[in-house]
């Protein structure tokens, strides 16, 4: 419990412009071998945060941090050349299309093998059989077969595990995931989360899952970050975030998933009404006053962070 | 149907554009005669399928009795050579640029769109006008200036597509893979234009070898005696009234192999385009 966690983000920002800041301070932590999500709705700032932590920011996009810590190293501070020898090795990451994650014009077995000779010294021949080894541990078959494929002749749930094994070619400690099931289908969704569960016990891997969906994150999360505009509004181990939510919008969150055997038909899913405000320079206090139903008008000058014990935090005024 | 008569024509045009360069490689095996040997006791003798045509010369001769047929053999020489050297030239310059722009973008873009609007504003053979009236002509020349003139479809085409390209998953996917910089333009974002480029080379080819024709018949392209074809139309106007093989035999030479470099380009922009959407 006293290691420090592989991945620590204090106080992150990101401004695209001189009025638009996407991220207000956010805090991340992800622990050796474990899997902490982030959840949120769209333009919450979720994904633009891990873009940030890679480093892969748009150009114009301004990133500021207190502090930026992976694996006990400064990460914040370090050079281009510095970054890029550690993404895709020590950290990588998956994206949401999967159908457009590969490049067309390669071969699977030349994409795969490409991604572990740039970092490491070995041959294409024994970079192709550490390929063909983690597709067969992603549950592909025929990985012989797939390496001698292009990118259009797999189908969506074979190109994520593909993306997957892609990933771990150089063994990463950190996989940051971006919506990873988001453009699957439900079946092939529950097939890929398991498969993250598993080579995460297998792999000690740790991982920082983007979603915005909290069924995923009940399957494979042991701790969960809720962004709402911009900022951290709640963070809490996901049993306990699930069981106790203390932020009216998690708890509205929570609201709007229906539950198969507890809704009836023609009940009413819950719904969190209005959207996410435009956060201008000069905005203070709550971004959720304004569909928060129970808002008071402290609401507008501050937020307390206020912390719930066992690692539970929340940005509220309500306890 | 429809995908029958485009296949034909992907097929006729790699045979045409194939043959003539066939042609052009082997002209001096199979050339009747020396294209450059000039008999003045058969001058202007009729294709040996007319009247009055002997069986020595297939296309009769010229106004310098030289024969006809392998001045035409040796013309399609110059016009694959000018071709190709122009579009390996200008393909060189106007990829560079046009990747350049559409990737970086920015200021850099603003540079690159600047030149382009530079080089369209440049009329092309005021400037082979006055390149020739200084350096005179030669085939060198001749390719240069349209080599370092043609690139500017090239830079427009190569700009769009990088630039869509260079949003696209894959490309975020290789940065977030620790992919350098030049890895990405050169590996992962050229591969994926390539197909665009190639329809784009077909097409400046064939205006390359017209333009040559256009200059040659000015006077302004190869110097004779070399048998390129514009300078045949341009010797044979002359005559064409009462000899029309001279100047319709490079004519129709001309108007086969565009046709057929047209037809190859049309047909692989349809059969890239399909191989990438399946």
């Amino acid at each position: 419990m006293l290691e420090a966690p592989l991945l620590d983000v204090r106080g992150l920002r990101v401004r695209f412009s001189a009025q638009v800041e996407a991220v207000r301070g956010v805090d991340l932590t992800v622990e050796r071998g474990q899997t902490h999500c982030v959840v949120g709705e769209s333009g919450c700032g979720k994904s633009v945060s891990s873009l940030a932590v890679m480093g892969l920011l748009a150009r114009g996009a301004k990133r500021s941090a207190t502090h930026m810590r992976f694996d006990g190293q400064d990460i914040l501070g370090l050079s281009d050349t510095a970054l890029q020898r550690l993404r895709g090795d020590r950290m990588a990451m998956i994206f949401q299309e999967p159908m457009t994650s590969l490049n067309p014009a390669y071969t699977i077995g030349s994409q795969m093998a490409e991604a572990l000779t740039r970092h490491r010294k070995v041959s294409k021949q024994q970079a192709l059989d550490r390929a063909a080894e983690l597709l067969t541990k992603v549950g592909i078959t025929a990985p012989g077969l797939r390496l001698a494929q292009y990118p259009h002749q797999l189908s969506g749930g074979l190109r994520q595990r593909v993306m997957i094994a892609m990933a771990l070619m150089c063994d990463p400690e950190l996989l940051i995931a971006d919506e990873p099931t988001t453009a699957l289908d439900v079946t092939v969704q529950a097939q890929i989360l398991r498969l993250l569960r598993d080579l995460q016990a297998e792999l000690g891997l740790a991982i920082l899952l983007i979603t915005h969906d909290l069924g995923v994150v009940a399957r494979i999360a042991h701790k969960v970050s809720v962004m709402y505009a911009g900022e951290v509004v709640e963070s809490a181990p996901a049993a306990d975030l699930f069981a106790a939510p203390r932020h009216p919008y998690t708890q509205g969150l929570l609201a709007c998933v229906p539950i198969p055997g507890k809704i009836k038909r023609g009940d009413k899913l819950g719904s969190i009404p209005g959207t996410v405000p435009r956060i201008a320079d000069g905005f203070t206090g709550c971004g959720f006053r304004d569909r928060c139903a129970q808002a008071m008008p402290q609401c507008a000058d501050s937020v307390p962070q206020r912390d719930d014990g066992a690692g539970h935090r929340h940005l509220c005024h309500l306890a | 149907m429809a995908f029958h008569i485009r296949r034909l024509a992907l097929a006729l045009g790699f045979i045409i554009v194939v043959g003539i360069a066939l042609v052009a490689l082997l002209a001096p095996w199979i050339t009747p005669h020396d294209p450059f040997l000039q008999n003045l006791d058969v001058r202007m003798a009729p294709p040996s399928f007319m009247e009055g045509g002997g069986p020595d010369h297939f296309l009769g001769t010229d106004q310098l009795g030289r024969d006809y047929f392998s001045r035409l053999i040796y013309g399609a020489r110059i016009s694959m050579l000018i071709g190709a050297l122009v579009v390996v030239c200008s393909g060189l310059i106007g990829t560079t640029l046009g990747v350049v722009g559409g990737f970086f973008g920015g200021r850099v873009d603003a540079v690159v769109m600047f030149i382009i609007t530079c080089r369209l504003s440049i009329p092309l053979i005021l400037v082979a006008l006055t390149v020739v009236s200084f350096v005179g002509s030669s085939l060198a020349v001749v390719v240069l200036t349209l080599g370092l003139l043609l690139w500017e479809r090239f830079a427009v085409v190569a700009r769009t597509t990088t630039m869509q390209v260079r949003n696209l998953d894959y490309i975020a996917a290789a940065w977030a893979a620790g992919c350098s910089r030049p890895y990405i333009l050169l590996r992962e974002v050229l591969p994926n234009i390539v197909h665009h480029l190639i329809v784009v080379t077909t097409l400046e080819m064939a205006l390359a070898i017209l333009l040559e024709a256009a200059l040659s018949f000015l006077g302004l392209g190869v110097p004779p005696p070399l048998p390129s074809w514009g300078l045949m139309i341009a010797e044979a106007k002359d005559y064409m009234y009462f000899s029309p093989w001279v100047i319709l035999v490079p004519g129709i030479a001309l108007f086969v192999l565009v046709l057929g470099i047209n037809l190859l380009g049309d047909g692989l922009r349809d059969r890239l385009g399909a191989a990438r959407d399946a």
